[in-house]
């Protein structure tokens, strides 16, 4: 036993090492892929305008004035303005930040609730896993946007509870993957040669499935960021998630319903801020799964 | 294990899946809400007038005994009466689902046909013009939000060409046909009504293409990734070497394997539709399921809210059962 | 051109392979006959080519392949030439092949009877329905229970029962020429050793030649009575089966003999040295010099020919292209 201890290094640098290593090989794939490259350009945009927004604008997204309401696009602004004379380019400046904020949140909670679920009911197997598979089966059962929109509603309409509700509704994919992942990684040898050795079941997965997850689940993650967008814009636009005045884009677009028949601009250019962000998105989701593809990993 | 058995497995489990989510849905209902008495009613209610709607509504008793109530009532297809309409909950749901269920279908149709071939032409004609164009649309496709699209589609086609009417599924004083299954374009061409079915046909073409361009992309995506991985199968080699002409080889051959996956898509599709309808429904006015439950979302008609959700639920899951028992004929290693 | 068989010639074939890596550059300018009726091995390492020349003799080669030059003649035709349609008439009728992961090779969601009826609905021009009696004649006549397997499918099948219902398939248009690539590679030894008894047995009753592809020498040994050498991409030695193990020419040949354990033999294995070139940047001249204990000068820079020695031996090697190897010779040998 002792001689087990004085092999096995437990500081936090030893646990993480598989993952720095993974970690590298995927740069460089990276950087091999077209589609990924569109779509990290287009994401780092992305992100670029939610850090600086207020640098790029020089008008502000909630102050009203009147004056100046449905104007049409023009050197002045771009993007034309809304009812109550805010410019619609600078809102959406700034309704990228809400977006971004969105994702981040959504995806870190999801992900953990996720992962979570999934490794433990693959580790574990039998009952235990029965029982975390029919509750997920319990949530797949509604349509995603049904159930957040309910959870939403309930909870009451503002962004938090947006995101609470988003975050309950987007777990259920990564359980199944990293559920997909636990199985096979239980399965092999080496597992059982590190339990003879006496590690705990905790490190275990800590230290050996979980770094087997994250590939496959990274992948699905880069997917659901565009599909938890759109979700959020949906619930925006009917009402149960950020409130106006808010600049959240679903909330613009419905904003702009009433005067589509001739002020188109206040709610298309909300619409394609969406659509652009999610395409890309969506590439680079698809490059990452290409890269990550086994056959063509190399 | 036979087919039957297989049938009979799935079914116990959607009961079981369906018990856990009605709790889900009861959850929701009753256990979040701070206090749905208040919400309902406005914050100033005097104390007695909530306590008798509270007495009313069954809210003062026990939590069990409200959701033995719920879960009985549901059973039987009670799920009590509607706030905002004063009806059965069930009542308006047999009047707002058809409406939905025929859009839904009629959205498949066109996302399936449309999505299968592109995605067969995109893999057979790999890397040439009618591939990337197919590639392109279908990511496009399912990056565009459904209510933006719908709201670009209405303004195309109604606001500047003036090709289509924009809400409703019927004009205004066209009386709807003879109700054999609630579906107009069904029902209409049931009992020879010409007039009503081309009505209700303009009217259905932009909400059910809006919904269904995600699910088109989706699926044209699934097909072309699956038939590619068919193509590269040996015994796709074997049957070229059996000299079969390549028509027969990717319909006969390739394509029963190819559409595997593609089902699973159909069926996940299925349930984007739902999500997609609700969405839809609001942005074309059509009154289905979708809208009224969001309406009752947004007034806070909990009988509403939670029969529409208990209903839709069942639905999406025969929906993914009828998917699972297809997936289960077509592909024979999955009956074990 | 010389003919040199009377049922297949296959001449100066170069294939290619578009990739992002590079252009693999699969043949070489390979050599190949047969005669009617006769059953030659064609052995090698994996990635020698030997695959890819069974392709290319039905003409099956696709993108990203290409078959740069050479010809294929069948009997009096040019496989490559013909038109698509012709070939196809060819396929799964005058010849047929039979792979080696037989699980794979079956369409997994049709059955037995209906893979096997559908050839013989192709090669007879009758609908699928009513070649199901012959179907399930083909299955006895490889020794499988046809009542019970007709409707099988094939993850129901074990490893040697696939590969029976391959030969069934194989051999039911009563093609003259069974193309077998490595078909019992992926089996287990016993069940090995039944198919092959299996394919002698129904092979005599057919009289069809039989192009056996296998990295086992072995294998070979026992069911054929001419071998071709491949490596890299080249024919480098043909000879009867008795004569290549009596008396091997080429280097690699002798090489590979050495490396086969035999019954008998009690001196050391020895493995040839070194590795299997990379096709994208190959070696010049003779693709084997850089692993030949017998290297010389113009093995670098001149590929040699593939021609004859002795009666019905041919060797590709400069050692015996009896021009250029005399002078060398004499000139010493060189590392």
């Amino acid at each position: 036993m002792s001689e087990t201890t004085t092999k096995t290094k437990t500081g936090w640098l030893h646990l993480m090492k598989p993952y720095f290593e993974d970690m590298k090989h995927t740069m460089y794939l990276w950087r091999r892929n077209k589609l990924a490259i569109v779509g990290s350009v287009i994401i780092a945009a992305f992100l670029f305008i939610a850090i600086f927004a207020p640098l790029l604008t020089p008008y502000q997204p909630d102050i009203q004035n009147l004056s100046e309401k449905l104007l049409a696009p023009s050197s002045q602004h771009p993007f034309g303005t809304d009812q109550f004379g805010r410019d619609i380019l600078c809102r959406i400046l700034y309704g990228s930040r809400i977006a971004i904020q969105i994702v981040l949140i959504v995806t870190i909670i999801s992900s953990f609730i996720g992962i979570s679920v999934g490794v433990t009911a693959g580790y574990f197997g039998g009952i235990v896993d029965e029982i975390l598979m029919r509750i997920t089966d319990m949530f797949l059962a509604f349509p995603r946007l049904v159930l957040a929109m309910a959870f939403a509603a309930m909870l009451g309409p503002n962004l938090t509870n947006m995101i609470i509700a988003i975050s309950l509704v987007n777990w259920t994919p990564y359980a199944r993957i990293s559920r997909a992942e636990a199985l096979r990684v239980k399965g092999q040898p080496f597992i059982e040669s590190i339990r003879s050795m006496g590690a705990s079941n905790f490190r275990i997965m800590f230290s050996h499935v979980l770094p087997m997850t994250i590939s496959p689940v990274l992948v699905q993650l880069t997917l659901r960021m565009g599909t938890i967008i759109i979700t959020a814009a949906g619930l925006g636009f009917l009402g149960l998630g950020a409130q106006p005045p808010s600049p959240e884009w679903g909330v613009m677009v419905s904003d702009g319903r009433s005067y589509l028949i001739d002020q188109w601009w206040v709610s298309t250019f909300p619409g394609l801020a969406i659509a652009i962000v999610v395409f890309g998105f969506n590439l680079l989701g698809d490059g990452i799964r290409d890269m990550m593809d086994p056959r063509l990993r190399r | 294990m036979n087919i039957w058995t297989y049938i009979l497995k799935r079914l116990l489990l959607m009961i079981l899946v369906l018990f856990g989510v009605a709790c889900i849905v009861f959850f929701i209902a009753h256990v979040i809400p701070a206090d749905p008495i208040s919400a309902m009613l406005g914050g100033n209610a005097p104390d007695d007038v909530i306590k008798r709607v509270e007495a009313q509504l069954g809210y003062d008793q026990p939590l069990i005994v409200q959701f033995y109530k719920f879960i009985s009532g549901a059973l039987v297809g009670d799920f009590g009466l509607s706030l905002r309409t004063n009806n059965p909950v069930m009542q308006d749901i047999n009047n707002y689902f058809p409406a939905t269920l025929e859009l839904t279908i009629f959205a498949i149709l066109i996302s399936t046909i449309l999505g299968i071939v592109l995605g067969v032409l995109s893999a057979v004609h790999r890397n040439k013009m009618i591939d990337h164009f197919s590639r392109i649309f279908s990511i496009i496709g399912v990056s565009m939000p459904v209510f933006w699209t719908g709201l670009l589609l209405l303004l195309l086609f109604y606001y500047r060409l003036d090709w289509l009417p924009a809400a409703g599924r019927l004009e205004f004083f066209t009386l709807p046909p003879d109700h054999i299954t609630g579906m107009y374009l069904l029902d209409s061409l049931l009992t020879g009504n010409w007039e009503v079915f081309k009505d209700a046909l303009r009217h259905i073409i932009l909400p059910a293409f809006c919904l269904g361009f995600l699910a088109t992309a989706s699926i044209a995506r699934t097909t072309r990734a699956s038939m590619l991985d068919v193509l590269k199968q040996e015994y796709i080699t074997t049957a070229k070497a059996k000299g079969l002409k390549k028509n027969v080889v990717i319909n006969r051959h390739a394509l029963r394997n190819s559409l595997i996956p593609t089902i699973t898509i159909i069926g996940l599709t299925f349930g984007s539709l739902l999500e997609g309808a609700v969405l839809t429904e609001t942005v074309f006015s059509w009154p289905g399921l979708g809208r009224y439950i969001t309406q009752g979302l947004l007034f806070l008609d909990y009988n509403s809210v939670m029969g529409g959700t208990l209903y839709i639920a069942f639905v999406y899951s025969i929906a993914n059962l009828v998917v699972d028992i297809l997936y289960a004929v077509l592909d024979p290693r999955m009956r074990t | 051109m010389e003919k040199r068989g009377n049922l297949l010639n296959v001449s100066d074939l170069h294939v290619v392979f578009y990739t992002y890596r590079g252009v693999i550059k699969a043949l070489n300018g390979v050599e190949l006959w047969m005669d009617k009726g006769e059953r030659l091995g064609v052995v090698g390492e994996t990635g020698c080519g030997k695959s890819v020349t069974s392709r290319a003799v039905m003409n099956l080669i696709e993108d990203p392949g290409k078959i740069l030059s050479g010809s294929v003649l069948f009997e009096d035709r040019d496989i490559l030439k013909l038109k698509e349609s012709e070939v196809r008439k060819i396929r799964g009728n005058e010849i047929s092949m039979i792979f080696q992961e037989p699980k794979s090779s079956l369409n997994p969601v049709m059955n037995v009877g209906f893979q096997i009826a559908e050839v013989l609905g192709k090669v007879n021009n009758k609908p699928i329905k009513s070649q199901y009696k012959p179907a399930a004649q083909m299955l006895e006549f490889v020794g499988l229970d046809s009542e019970r397997v007709m409707t099988m499918y094939p993850h129901e099948l074990s490893g040697g029962m696939a590969q029976r219902v391959m030969i069934a398939m194989g051999l039911a248009p009563k093609p003259k020429l069974l193309i077998a690539d490595e078909p019992t590679s992926a089996l287990d030894v016993t069940i090995q050793a039944q198919i092959l008894e299996l394919l002698d047995d129904l092979v005599e009753k057919l009289g069809n030649a039989v192009m056996l592809i296998s990295h086992d020498m072995g294998v070979v040994a026992e069911f054929c009575n001419k071998i071709l050498v491949m490596y890299a991409g080249n024919s480098v030695e043909y000879a009867s089966t008795k004569t290549l193990f009596k008396n091997p020419l080429h280097p690699y040949t002798t090489g590979l003999l050495k490396a086969v354990p035999q019954i008998g033999r009690t001196d050391e294995l020895k493995a040839i040295t070194g590795t299997v070139p990379d096709l994208v940047d190959p070696p010049s001249g003779c693709r084997f010099h850089k692993r030949c204990p017998q290297v010389m000068d113009i093995c670098k820079k001149e590929r040699p020919p593939f021609i004859q020695v002795e009666d019905d031996h041919y060797v590709a090697c400069h050692l015996w292209n009896n021009k250029e190897s005399s002078d060398e010779q004499k000139g010493g040998e060189s590392q």
